[in-house]
């Protein structure tokens, strides 16, 4: 078994890079979209809000292996055509930035009301209300999930291998190809996957004990 | 551009979709129910347990909970009947590998509700000379569900929506019977579309029952 390992090792790095890097795109990406919609899905006018809403609620209502499919075999068909790369990294990151929107939302929400009328009060502007009221305090409630969202990013990404993008999954299947031995590879995929993970969730829980100290 | 969409092809096959919701729907309620008992088995244990008892769950729990599901199906599918002499079929197959998925997050969501539990109300019980396994059954279990109720059914919505890897090793559901469209007709955009519809309307009419059980019996925190 741990020679079927050690053999596999060498095929298996690159797919790990490519599962990082990935992961890495759609979390950066998606954070910067899905912060602007989500102040401007509390904030916005209506115009703005329902729309907001309507993509973060189908985005999140779909399974997102079904995302990835419509994304990679439909979108040529309206002119767009995408490598499996840039397909999977676009479903993906449109399915966190649906996720985002609601972590920000969520953090936006619990900054007590009375903060953001004391704000008015004292005559700031919204902008400043904004960004020296409520985002300091949303930061720390929207830290720790959205930590944990990121452990979601990096198993989502062991769907695009059914792309045909070489993540870390796809050179497993490679190798189990290649060797015929399902269980050792798999358990050594799981393993990589674990760490990596379990790494994140270490560090989201340390978030949420240093910031356990808010109560409403 | 000049894409029109027709949607003949679909309605032909339409067949496939529906077999394929009623397979995943069916998919997932009896992993929900199996990742149910386990969870619940699993939380009382924890809570009660000792230290070694507590370890191995929570390792159980992280680990399930830190690989892919897609990872996870191909190493029940391909990777256990290896070393053991058995086979069985890939919606068996996928059935143990949901049920053991569902049960790591029910673990927690009944767990967490455990906790939550007010200290007073088993107190209350004990003053009433309750047994401490009648107190878990008349007082604990039944305030935890109420307790857990809206976390439970964001689990069951969400893993309703994982049946859809179930795909990935043939089982006949809704996403597969999508890509089977997608394959035999081309008619991509229109099956795609088909089967959004098809999943939200189902995930949603699952949470808005949910949401009406829970403005019954939940407990707000």
């Amino acid at each position: 078994m741990l020679d079927q390992i050690a053999y596999a090792i060498p095929f298996l790095l690159p797919g790990l890079l490519v599962t990082i890097e990935v992961s890495l795109i759609t979390v950066a990406v998606s954070t910067v979209i899905g912060i602007v919609l989500g102040v401007g899905l509390v904030y916005g006018p209506a115009a703005l809000r329902w729309p907001i809403r309507g993509f973060s609620d189908i985005i999140r209502g779909i399974p997102i292996l079904v995302l990835l499919f419509f994304v990679y075999y439909g979108l040529p068909l309206t002119g767009l055509n995408l490598q499996s790369f840039a397909a999977a990294v676009l479903g993906l990151t449109i399915f966190k930035i649906a996720q985002v929107i609601e972590y920000v939302r969520g953090a936006i929400e619990t900054v007590p009301r009375g903060q953001m009328d004391a704000a008015k009060a004292i005559g700031l502007p919204f902008h400043e209300r904004f960004f020296y009221v409520i985002a300091p305090q949303a930061v720390r409630r929207f830290l720790p999930p959205w930590l944990n969202g990121v452990t979601d990013a990096v198993k989502g990404s062991a769907l695009i291998s059914l792309l045909g993008v070489g993540d870390l999954l796809f050179g497993i299947q490679k190798v189990v190809a290649r060797t015929y031995d399902p269980l050792a590879l798999y358990c050594f995929g799981a393993l990589l996957y674990f760490v990596m993970n379990y790494a994140l969730s270490i560090a989201s829980r340390a978030l949420e004990r240093r910031f356990s100290y808010i109560r409403e | 551009m000049g894409y029109v969409l027709n949607f003949t092809l679909i309605w032909r096959h339409f067949d496939k979709l529906w077999s394929g919701l009623i397979l995943s729907l069916e998919l997932a309620v009896l992993s929900i129910g199996i990742g149910c008992i386990i969870g619940l088995a699993l939380a009382i244990l924890y809570v009660s347990g000792g230290r070694i008892l507590r370890s191995l769950i929570a390792a159980y729990v992280e680990v399930i909970r830190n690989v892919p599901l897609i990872l996870l199906v191909y190493l029940v599918f391909y990777g256990i009947p290896t070393v053991f002499d058995f086979a069985y079929s890939n919606t068996t197959s996928f059935v143990v590998t949901l049920s053991a998925y569902a049960g790591a997050y029910l673990v927690e969501v009944f767990r967490a509700g455990l906790d939550a539990v007010p200290r007073g109300l088993i107190d209350a019980g004990k003053a009433i000379g309750l047994t401490p396994f009648q107190r878990l059954v008349h007082v604990r279990l039944p305030t935890m569900l109420r307790i857990a109720l809206p976390a439970l059914s964001n689990t069951f919505v969400s893993l309703f929506k994982d049946t859809s890897v179930a795909s990935v090793i043939a089982v006949p559901e809704l996403t597969y019977g999508a890509q089977w469209i997608n394959f035999n007709t081309f008619r991509i955009m229109e099956v795609y579309l088909v089967v959004t519809g098809l999943y939200l309307v189902t995930g949603y009419a699952i949470l808005i029952g949910l949401r009406a059980l829970e403005r019954r019996y939940a407990i707000g925190r």
